[in-house]
């Protein structure tokens, strides 16, 4: 990796004062923090900022380095830099951690007011609405009246979504990759294994856990089915097949191990280090009621785009079993029916819904592509 | 840009909205939008023409023409165009119906089969024939519906739509060149081309 192209970045705070803060659920917060990342220069024109929505696990690092002993750029960093697809010398780029999130935004982890001790399970249910209802103050603060696009994978692409509909004057376009309008069955159920996971660890007790004693079996077990449905058959039987980790093992014990099972254990015990089990137990519901039919169209997914206005480029990976391409072209087909301008692509990947964090010169070339254009007509008018 | 697509360019009234069915890599789209400032919709099957097409900045979709097309209402579009296309759809007739149920106009153009080269192949060497604007082996040819310039007039009359407008044409050895053929179209020209309405 060149580390000259590596820009520095910084993480900055924004608080949102209100009283209360009412959530979907009725309940309320107050001294909510929201944790941002910025890349690139705003223009004077003020139209050409880009708004990233980060998935389950990520933070409002997607680009960028924090220091040049920082070994690891930021989780989106294939995309967005200078001469990127998504270009920093041309855009102005803002990422932020989600409400409920545990990287510097207010989430179960964070102190309740006026108490000594974290929310815990106490935080209040938040849903993706609360999520784009926070960014959207965010953006508000930051003197930004219309987003040149809004973009994110899974959930973040169900956040680009709701974007779409709930502010649909403050944005020229969606980009939403590897996404759903709705949870299915099967996408319920492996969250809920993963949520038993943490909360069948003795040290979860109820939420109420110190940090030398945290859940971290419960959370390790909880991104080690993250990450398989994160693959694919396929990507596994490339990746590592029967391969066991260790030539010298000795078969028909329970020390040898499979590459695969190698392989889950450390990205369960790597993330443990960096990650809250609670904020992983409401990010991951909050998913889960993710509705856009429900919420904006009482059921239709036609009717749930009627405010909608951006220009949409929407996207999937063939191998992705998680949010499959079925559920891509449910949302194009909404779209069509809205008469909205839509461009759609499905990717074929091997790499199962993990792949579009991966980088890909396809992927890079349409994303490039569609923001000049709607970049070139922001301009024009 | 090629010589047909010229010609085809030329029929569309500036600033209206196309649906290009089977668009391949959008040249046809892209010089519409540019040049005519037209609002374009395209429908490609596959995945690396869709990309290029999205890199060009145009708005594309992926998926088969023949489901696509049933999401649009009535007069979706200005233009519905269906460009060396046809010879390759299984349901021509279905497909027809429904350019002229979403675009107000349809704009259709395909190889002529009757070509005088093709009718030689046939009668001298008794072979299925193999042209440059029909290049595949009989095994090998996604073209399943050959035609010739008379079919379509008289697929016209069995279908009953109108052919508002048509063109002949005879590319030359550059693509971008070529000439409208007047005298004996159905054996002299290589493609036709028609505006077709209810």
């Amino acid at each position: 990796m060149n580390r000259e192209l590596n820009q520095i970045v910084e993480k900055q705070f924004f608080s949102i004062k209100d009283k209360n803060f009412t959530l979907q659920c009725g309940k309320s917060l107050k001294d909510i923090t929201i944790a941002y990342e910025t890349f690139g220069r705003l223009n004077a024109k003020k139209n050409n900022a880009i708004l990233i929505l980060h998935a389950l696990t990520g933070d409002s690092h997607a680009a960028g380095i924090y220091d040049h002993k920082d070994e690891k750029p930021g989780w989106w960093d294939v995309m967005i830099g200078p001469g990127k697809a998504i270009d920093t010398d041309i855009y102005f780029v803002i990422c932020s951690n989600i409400l409920g999130g545990c990287m510097g935004s207010t989430g179960p982890a964070s102190i309740m007011p006026g108490k000594k001790r974290p929310y815990g399970m106490n935080f209040p249910m938040v849903t993706i609405t609360d999520m784009v209802r926070v960014q959207k103050r965010l953006i508000d603060h930051l003197k930004i009246e219309k987003l040149l696009a809004v973009t994110g994978g899974s959930l973040g692409g169900m956040q680009v979504l709701e974007w779409s509909v709930r502010y649909p004057d403050m944005m020229e376009s969606a980009i939403p990759i590897a996404t759903t309008m709705k949870h299915s069955a099967l996408s319920i159920a492996f969250n809920e294994v993963a949520r038993q996971a943490i909360t069948s660890d003795p040290n979860w007790n109820n939420g109420n856990y110190s940090q030398e004693k945290k859940p971290d079996m419960g959370l390790s077990v909880a991104r080690m089915i993250g990450h398989i449905t994160y693959l694919s058959d396929k990507s596994m039987r490339l990746k590592f097949g029967r391969k066991m980790q260790d030539k010298k093992d000795a078969p028909f014990t329970f020390d040898s191990k499979f590459q695969v099972e190698s392989y889950l254990k450390y990205q369960g015990q790597k993330f443990v280090t960096r990650f809250d089990a609670n904020s992983f137990l409401y990010i991951t519901k909050a998913a889960d009621y993710f509705d856009l039919e429900e919420q904006h169209g009482d059921g239709s997914p036609v009717d749930s785009f009627l405010n909608a206005k951006a220009r949409f480029l929407v996207i999937s990976y063939s191998s992705d079993w998680l949010y499959p391409t079925s559920e891509s072209k449910a949302i194009v087909n909404a779209l069509k029916k809205n008469r909205l301008d839509v461009s759609f692509c499905e990717i074929e990947s091997e790499w199962g819904h993990d792949a579009f964090l991966l980088q890909d010169k396809r992927l890079d070339k349409m994303i490039k592509g569609f923001l000049a254009s709607v970049y070139e007509k922001t301009e024009d008018n | 840009m090629r010589f047909d697509l010229k010609i085809l360019a030329s029929w569309i009234k500036p600033g209206s909205t196309v649906l290009g069915l089977g668009c391949g890599e959008g040249d046809l789209l892209y010089y519409l939008k540019q040049e005519k400032n037209v609002k374009e919709t395209g429908i490609e099957i596959k995945e690396k023409k869709v990309a290029l097409c999205i890199e060009k900045g145009l708005s594309v979709l992926q998926g088969d023409i023949n489901k696509e097309i049933l999401d649009y209402s009535d007069k979706s579009f200005d233009y519905c165009i269906l460009s060396q296309t046809l010879q390759q759809v299984y349901d021509p007739e279905g497909l027809i119906k429904e350019i002229l149920r979403v675009g107000k106009k349809a704009i259709v153009s395909f190889p002529n089969f009757g070509h005088i080269k093709i009718r030689l192949q046939l009668l001298g060497g008794g072979k299925a024939p193999v042209s440059r604007e029909l290049p595949y082996q009989w095994y090998d040819s996604p073209n399943i519906r050959v035609l010739t310039l008379e079919d379509f007039k008289i697929f016209a009359n069995k279908i009953g739509f109108n052919i508002h407008k048509k063109a002949a044409i005879k590319p030359g050895e550059k693509s971008h060149e070529g000439k409208i053929v007047k005298f004996l179209p159905n054996l002299f020209a290589t493609y036709g081309i028609y505006e077709i309405g209810k």
